[in-house]
């Protein structure tokens, strides 16, 4: 059984068809990009399979469970986590607690604990705090924990945002242009980066970007998006050959 | 029936002085998106301005009225200057906040004896006491200056707004601060325009006010600022026709509670209505609801 | 400082501020006029702490505050001059009931009006407060007890200034843990972004019914703590300018601030008295110079005076450890 299954997914916003027919499988440990030109309707799937928007037709599927009418938080919940294109941080805070707040669902203490600050409080904040400083160590960033997060310089927010999305606990992993604005240098880092973080929480990722430097090397597949339908899919060698997705982003003209 | 239809033309008094202030909430609104409490108390200025304007220096009432728009055009554009413009950037709750206090300094400084003074005044209107009746109903001349006034300020209004270059950059402006100044749009003098018309309006109000409702006190702006604030949201604010419809709805709800439920529930079913539509519709009944874009 | 000292030293002080103002009343130099005053900060604190809580830390406006602040002093006010022949305890079960009537209300109005964002929440707040004063003007027809427009009286009184001091310090501890708790950083994160919190498994509806709830109950504890203090309630005491005091005290205090909160509202509750003091003859001008005031600290401090400032001593000691201790696995 494949962890994610959308099937015909679709959704209009007023007369505008903004994707049609999308159908994608992702088994448990793959990285699957999605690629396209501006305005082709990814983020949009990512706002459909993140509980933003309900689609107009089509399922969503997660580990056998379909997740139409979920609301973002239950599908946080269930375990899909993500980041934005525009970062999204919550900047008057630590970076420590934007991480903590991953934790939210999973505190494992209620309210009375909260307003007594009980034992067990204490000792469960003494865990999230543990478990937050060790994905912070992951990612590089333990030595800004106690700063705030608009403090931090614009790479480095960003692995805040996949920090506080691994605190999700999430099967699988949404980044949207994870490696927006960033030079190629930082674009190789990002690559060892989602390698590393994959292979050491078990991650399935699916990812938008429109840097190739990070989506050859790092995705098992990938599918391209035009017009808010796929039109191609494969292997990245497969894909930077196929004149279709040329077509696409060059317009048509110039393949002609 | 009869009573029926006299409650719709009191109703509609009440709405047209809601809606020459609303207009007032509703432009700012719609250019900095601050709800501008100070502007109730404008409203105020305008209604003593007006009635000094009339007894005191004798001039004709239409002469009062035009003095009670320049005076409160210029304090509206002095409240904006001294106690807005420095927190444009800032978050929109200090500026409410700024609002508020200016709001407090409008209201106690007219309450000074050497201004307005702390007390009632009881105004006699300077027009002729003349009330006509037709089919049963009564119609008195003040409400015909009322229709007539608010309906011919609506028309200029209008004419500002679409016709001339200021409207252009009001509507520019109100859409976006930075693309109006890269297109030329001296944003700070719109905003200054924006305010002299708005309050312009509610001096006028104030005056149209004193005629129908004689009893002045400086304090006059917090509630009747307030109904017509709520008709401007009402009706949806940072729309012009939202806030004359709002505002006229306002007026016959109020005057319909008083008359046929009770009239010390007029303020709770106007309340009452303002949160269920906002409930049904979050942007008022011409807003339009935009989906957030992520 | 380490942190335990730290907590020492603030509770020693608060202990000593105690001792000085009881002192100061027992001789005389604070006479009752100035007590009813010291209550009525501790009043303004309790609700300003609600207020911060679901406007300061989880960003939900709110122009109707002080109608909690009404529904908890009226419910509490009815419970003890029902059962007032308990004396005491039924002084203390009125402040149980103040703050469980209001939180109640809260809770019903929230669900509905919480799906309304800033500027049309505030709005609807604000109606809430308008329909709650026009409810107790007519509460005397229901219950006569409530006294409608005439006001209600004979609320038995208490004016231990330790009761009133007691309960401030237990709202500001408990909800200073709130604060600093999974739920509290749950309305940080609202308030800071809500899309994005809604995307790490923060309900958003659920959250900003939960701070709305203790907001109000907080308002209600202080309103039965009013109730007592003062042996005339009447709707105007809680309208929609007191709601306006509210906002004022905890944005001049700044945003997500229990300290900046707790300070203002004791200075804001003397600021009329103070300038009384200091105008003289001129005290016809207090209302002017209040005005300018509150414009001439905003414009300084738009953020608020304490705005992102915390006493330390409330913050909880999170625990460090050297850099690096997990990386490299």
């Amino acid at each position: 059984m494949p962890l994610l299954e959308i099937k015909s997914l679709g959704i209009n916003f007023g007369g505008l068809r903004a994707v049609n027919n999308f159908d994608l499988e992702i088994e448990t440990g793959e990285i699957v990009g999605v690629i396209g030109p501006n305005g082709a309707g990814k983020t949009t799937i990512f706002n459909m399979l993140s509980g933003y928007y309900a689609p107009t037709d089509g399922t969503i599927t997660f580990k056998g469970k379909l997740m139409n009418g979920l609301r973002p938080f239950q599908v946080a919940q269930q375990g899909i986590a993500r980041t934005f294109q525009n970062i999204r941080l919550f900047p008057q805070i630590s970076v420590l607690d934007n991480v903590r707040i991953g934790f939210h669902p999973r505190a494992g203490y209620n309210l009375v604990d909260s307003i007594l600050h009980t034992p067990r409080f204490i000792a469960r904040e003494a865990e999230l705090t543990d478990q937050a400083l060790d994905i912070l160590a992951t990612l590089g960033l333990e030595d800004k924990a106690y700063i705030k997060a608009n403090g931090l310089p614009y790479g480095a927010q960003r692995r805040l945002e996949i920090a506080r999305a691994l605190a999700v606990k999430p099967d699988l992993l949404l980044l949207d242009e994870p490696a927006a604005g960033m030079n190629p240098a930082e674009v190789g880092r990002m690559v060892d980066l989602l390698r590393f973080v994959k292979e050491k929480f078990d991650l399935t990722v699916l990812l938008i970007e429109h840097q190739m430097g990070l989506v050859m090397p790092i995705c098992d597949r990938l599918v391209v998006v035009d017009f808010g339908e796929v039109i191609a899919s494969g292997l990245p060698q497969e894909i930077r050959d196929n004149p279709k997705v040329l077509e696409a982003y060059l317009g048509r003209s110039a393949v002609a | 029936m009869i009573s029926f239809i006299q409650q719709i033309v009191n109703g509609l008094q009440l709405g047209l002085v809601y809606a020459v202030i609303a207009l007032g909430y509703t432009m700012v609104y719609g250019i900095i998106k601050l709800i501008n409490f100070a502007h109730g108390d404008v409203f105020m200025v305008g209604a003593f301005t007006g009635y000094f304007g009339y007894t005191l220096i004798k001039l004709p009432w239409p002469l009062a009225l035009v003095m009670a728009m320049a005076v409160c055009a210029i304090v509206g554009v002095l409240n904006e200057r001294i106690a807005y413009r420095p927190l444009r950037y800032a978050a929109p709750i200090a500026a409410l906040i700024s609002a508020i206090g200016a709001s407090f300094f409008l209201e106690y400084f007219t309450s000074l004896k050497f201004v307005f003074g702390p007390d009632y005044i009881v105004i006699h209107p300077p027009v002729p006491d003349i009330t006509w009746i037709i089919g049963g109903v009564r119609i008195t001349i003040v409400q015909v200056i009322i229709l007539g006034t608010v309906v011919v300020f609506l028309a200029l209004l209008q004419l500002l707004i679409f016709k001339t270059k200021m409207g252009a950059a009001m509507r520019t402006v109100s859409f976006n601060h930075d693309a109006a100044r890269l297109m030329g749009v001296d944003v700070d003098k719109t905003i200054s325009f924006t305010f002299a018309v708005g309050s312009a309006l509610a001096g006028m109000g104030g005056v149209l006010f004193g005629f129908a409702y004689p009893e002045l006190w400086t304090f006059l702006g917090i509630m009747t600022g307030l109904k017509a604030f709520i008709a401007a949201v009402l009706g949806g604010i940072g729309i012009i026709p939202g806030a004359v419809l709002g505002a006229l709805i306002m007026g016959q709800v109020e005057i319909m509670t008083a008359a046929y439920i009770s009239s010390q529930a007029r303020d709770a079913v106007a309340f009452a209505i303002l949160i269920i539509v906002l409930l049904i519709r979050p942007s008022g009944i011409l807003g339009r609801n935009e989906l957030e874009k992520i | 400082m380490d942190k335990k000292k730290q907590v020492i030293m603030a509770l020693a002080s608060v202990l000593v501020l105690y001792a000085v103002l009881e002192a100061l009343m027992m001789v005389g130099i604070v006479g009752p006029y100035w007590q009813e005053i010291m209550r009525y900060a501790m009043v303004v604190t309790i609700g300003a702490l609600g207020l911060s809580i679901m406007y300061g830390f989880t960003g939900q406006f709110s122009l109707g505050h002080a109608a909690f602040v009404g529904i908890g002093a009226y419910a509490a006010g009815l419970f003890n001059l029902t059962f007032r022949h308990y004396g005491i305890l039924a002084f203390l079960g009125s402040l149980v009931v103040g703050a469980v009537v209001a939180g109640v209300v809260g809770y019903l109005i929230g669900v509905p009006i919480l799906r309304l964002k800033s500027d049309y929440l505030g709005i609807a707040t604000l109606g809430f407060g308008f329909i709650v004063t026009n409810g107790l003007q007519n509460s005397d027809k229901l219950i006569p007890a409530l006294g409608g427009a005439r006001g209600m009286t004979g609320v038995p009184q208490v004016q231990g200034f330790g009761w009133y001091y007691v309960l401030v310090l237990i709202a500001v501890i408990l909800a200073r843990n709130f604060i600093f708790s999974t739920h509290g950083r749950a309305c940080t994160a609202i308030r800071e972004n809500e899309t994005a919190a809604d995307v790490v498994g923060v309900s958003p509806a659920r959250t900003k019914i939960m701070a709305f709830t203790i907001g109000c109950a907080l308002a209600g504890l202080g309103g039965a703590l009013y109730a007592h203090n003062i042996p005339f309630l009447h709707p105007d005491s809680f309208n929609f300018l007191e709601s306006i005091n509210y906002l004022i005290v905890v944005v001049l205090g700044g945003l997500g601030s229990l300290t900046g909160t707790v300070i203002t509202a004791v200075g804001w509750a003397f600021i009329w008295e103070v300038l009384r003091l200091v105008l003289g003859p001129l005290y016809d001008f207090r209302g002017v110079i209040y005005a300018i005031i509150l414009i001439v600290i905003i414009i300084m401090r738009p953020q608020g005076v304490f705005g992102g400032i915390e006493a330390s001593c409330l913050v909880p000691q999170i625990k460090r450890r050297k850099t690096h201790a997990a990386a490299g696995d």
